[in-house]
């Protein structure tokens, strides 16, 4: 059977986008982004311009999957953070349980203050996130009129 | 793992394309895109090798419309086929909804599907899923080549559920929709059951 589905409440949405708006612009990043491990993207912060969120969550997530198998090959649990540093832009990714902190920044911040305010962030990110986890494990997709009203036409109609 | 969002009103689904080197998952996925209004879809990313053979895995989103109010968003992936990749493919699984798994059916090509469809239940197994519990379609792909095992010995070799099975030809679009909407159906289907 699949996994128990993941589900993010409105007021939990809510609060990690205030989180991410804080940490945006704690580390003096350029945008910040709340990705799910197996790379859905779940919320984000900071300026995009027109930079493809969908793929960059997807690729990010396939990132930190090859170096955590890296990690075990030598001996290592898992790599708790992964950073790219370009010439201009640079990335930092921090693992937040089943959740990737990914930071985008430039030459108006530096490694180390991303490093010490995600860190910071990451707790209260981990929190909402517990939370948001503990309720899915309860959440009766049966109890739910959205889900358990959807019919074979309801599904059929998205193939028309 | 189905992520469902409150606050944007949507649902990702994570639907993996499985099966032997040269199968054809790759080309599944190129028909869908092409196919596809721009609007309803992102990019196709691909890590392949220089010569064009899937390195780490291809990945589409796909956004079919609204059921309910809920935007219905499907990512697409495939693994490489290649016997040596088996730890990229093991990771690719992580999180899967559905499973696709595309037959070669030309007859020299039997015993890699098997061995590949046996794979997919290792690697299943090992993520902690079990195909019988999972939406899953089989695919015969390549049936407008010359030497193509039949349909009834294909299927019996490689049934394992009794699953839907599409007679297909990814390279003109033949079945690539049809097993999509089949897998697509299930997983939908799952998640209602909750």
């Amino acid at each position: 059977m699949a996994d128990t589905p993941f589900i993010l409440q409105e007021h939990q949405f809510q609060r990690l986008k205030t989180v991410l708006a804080r940490l945006c612009v704690e580390c003096a990043a350029r945008v910040v982004f709340l990705i799910d491990r197996d790379g859905q993207p779940i919320a984000f912060h900071g300026e995009i311009g027109d930079m493809d969120t969908t793929s960059f969550s997807s690729l990010a997530a396939g990132n930190v999957a090859a170096t955590s198998s890296m990690a075990k090959l030598i001996g290592e649990d898992a790599f708790p953070c992964v950073v790219h540093e370009g010439e201009h832009e640079s990335i930092y990714i921090s693992i937040i349980g089943r959740s990737l902190l990914v930071v985008v920044f430039d030459e108006r911040s530096t490694l180390s203050l991303v490093k010490i305010r995600s860190k910071r962030g990451s707790f209260e990110v981990a929190g909402i996130l517990d939370e948001a986890t503990t309720d899915s494990a309860n959440f009766r997709i049966n109890q739910n009129s959205f889900f358990s009203e959807i019919t074979d036409e309801d599904i059929d109609s998205l193939f028309s | 793992m189905t992520f469902i969002n409150y606050a944007s009103r949507e649902i990702n689904c994570k639907i993996v394309y499985y099966g032997p080197g040269l199968c054809g998952k790759t080309t599944n996925l190129q028909y869908i895109y092409d196919s596809t209004a721009p609007q309803a879809k992102g990019k196709l990313i691909s890590l392949a090798t220089e010569t064009d053979r899937t390195l780490f895995f291809d990945f589409m989103p796909l956004e079919l419309g609204t059921v309910r109010g809920f935007k219905t968003r499907f990512h697409l992936y495939t693994v490489p086929g290649q016997v040596y990749y088996d730890a990229s493919r093991k990771l690719i699984l992580k999180g899967v909804d559905g499973v696709v798994f595309v037959a070669d059916s030309q007859e020299e090509r039997m015993d890699a599907n098997i061995e590949s469809l046996y794979n997919l239940e290792e690697n299943l197994g090992s993520q902690g899923y079990d195909l019988n519990q999972l939406p899953y379609v089989l695919q015969l792909n390549k049936r407008d080549l010359p030497n193509v095992t039949p349909y009834e010995e294909l299927s019996h070799e490689l049934l394992k559920k009794g699953e839907p099975v599409f007679e297909a030809v990814a390279t003109n679009g033949t079945g690539v929709f049809d097993t999509l909407k089949a897998v697509a159906k299930q997983v939908l289907t799952e998640l209602r059951k909750g």
